[in-house]
């Protein structure tokens, strides 16, 4: 049972019209905050490239030029970092996960995001496919900046935002799955911010 | 007879009721809350608790705060709150929360911005304003649990009013003032350069830091550059939280 705060009226409400979009214990914020386990990675736009291997039919790798010859769209999203802000109606651009897992063929149900720096994140497949999952080079019409994981990171929208790797490097598919960085370090194995998956036990 | 009080539930993150036990007022905006937990379990410094507060309309609003106290203060916690203008629970921790009040927290959580005292040493710690939070936790520790352990702060402050645990600070804290050194200073001034961390990281093995992200960014540039390997600079980065 929930305790009232005395004194407490909520000072940063979000509008009624607003309320559905925002999961439960998150806070809008306007601004785009960075956080990060450690010091930037400088990544070379052009020495870039991204790697689809593990339990695959074939595995590939595209350079910065073949993945700018793919199909890319628009994707206009809200993103929650577990920290408690939400970002509402933002927009990314890049190419679907759908077009680059059609290109190897996954054997197995999972995956690995890793990056430049070494980060690493586990989700499932069903979790990148069937429109959810995009690995994007613009955020609102410009070059992602290198502090939000430029040249390209994933976006995973429907998860908390640690699930979108910043300077994505590749997608390891795997038949069993295994933590990530921070879902060793604490945090939940899938992180829905509308069940509000943020730590080990919930 | 059966216990009145069950065996504590140690799992961390089940929301608990705390007792604020003092206050302590650390700046003109800077308050630190010593609470008593009744399921405390302790923690590894570096890490947060979650602070919960409920309006009578139900409406709720959750920020993270970094723990720093030690560990073997055991049954209580300290976290130190920066009271943000735009923020909705720091202003209420610093407008309305008194002694005695009650808060839902729960706790310890996040396991890699820590100070286990196994890390290699020397350890430097690299702190800017609020960002000293964590970072005292491990020096307090340390002090208490691990002296032999080779362990500096460098903490980047604006003024004297504004240096947090003031009376803490010992030789193994260097202090630079980046808008107006107190009078009579003969200390660093100005922003982190090469010379005051090359001088506090000077075989120094691992490295945290806590602050902004342009405070993080230009002191684990400086790190590297002093020759710390980049998976042993840890670093935390305040989101906005208010």
């Amino acid at each position: 049972m929930a305790l009232f705060s005395r004194g407490f009226s909520g000072g940063r409400r979000v509008p009624p019209e607003l309320a559905d979009r925002v999961p439960p214990g998150q806070y809008v914020e306007h601004g785009f905050p960075v956080l990060t386990a450690g010091p930037t990675p400088r990544v070379d736009p052009d020495e870039w490239g991204l790697r689809i291997d593990g339990m695959v039919a074939e595995p590939r790798r595209w350079t910065a030029a073949q993945f700018r010859e793919l199909p890319s769209e628009a994707v206009p999203c809200d993103i929650h970092c577990v920290t408690k802000w939400s970002k509402l109606g933002t927009s990314f651009t890049g190419v679907s996960v759908d077009v680059l897992l059609d290109a190897v063929e996954p054997l197995g149900p999972y995956a690995m995001a890793y990056s430049y720096g070494d980060y690493t994140t586990n989700l499932a497949i069903e979790d990148l496919s069937d429109g959810k999952a995009w690995v994007v080079t613009e955020h609102e019409g410009e070059p992602l900046a290198r502090e939000h994981g430029g040249p390209a990171r994933l976006l995973v929208p429907h998860l908390y935002f640690w699930k979108s790797a910043k300077w994505v490097a590749g997608l390891r598919i795997m038949d069993h799955d295994e933590p990530g960085f921070w879902e060793t370090n604490g945090y939940h194995n899938r992180g829905d911010p509308w069940k509000e998956e943020r730590y080990w036990n919930d | 007879m059966e216990r009145l009080t069950p065996v504590a539930p140690r799992a961390p993150g089940r929301w608990q009721i705390a007792t604020v036990a003092s206050i302590k007022a650390e700046t003109p905006s800077v308050k630190s809350y010593r609470l008593a937990l009744p399921m405390w379990m302790p923690h590894l410094p570096g890490q947060h608790y979650d602070v919960r507060l409920t309006a009578p309309d139900g409406y709720v609003a959750q920020r993270s705060y970094s723990v720093a106290s030690s560990p073997l203060d055991e049954g209580e916690i300290e976290l130190t709150i920066d009271c943000l203008a735009d923020g909705e629970v720091s202003p209420y921790f610093h407008d309305v929360v008194e002694e005695g009040d009650q808060v839902e927290v729960r706790g310890p959580f996040a396991s890699y911005f820590v100070w286990r005292g196994t890390e290699p040493a020397p350890v430097v710690l690299v702190g800017g304003g609020s960002g000293v939070v964590p970072l005292m936790a491990m020096l307090r520790h340390r002090r208490r649990n691990m002296p032999e352990i080779d362990m500096r702060l460098v903490y980047s402050v604006r003024t004297a009013a504004d240096v947090i645990y003031a009376a803490e600070l010992d030789d193994d804290t260097v202090l630079t003032f980046t808008r107006e050194p107190p009078a009579g200073w003969s200390g660093h001034t100005g922003r982190l350069d090469a010379g005051l961390i090359g001088a506090a990281a000077a075989d120094a093995m691992a490295a945290y830091v806590c602050g902004s992200n342009g405070f993080v960014e230009t002191a684990s540039m400086l790190l590297l550059e002093a020759g710390l390997k980049a998976e042993w600079i840890r670093t935390e980065r305040f989101g906005p939280t208010g």
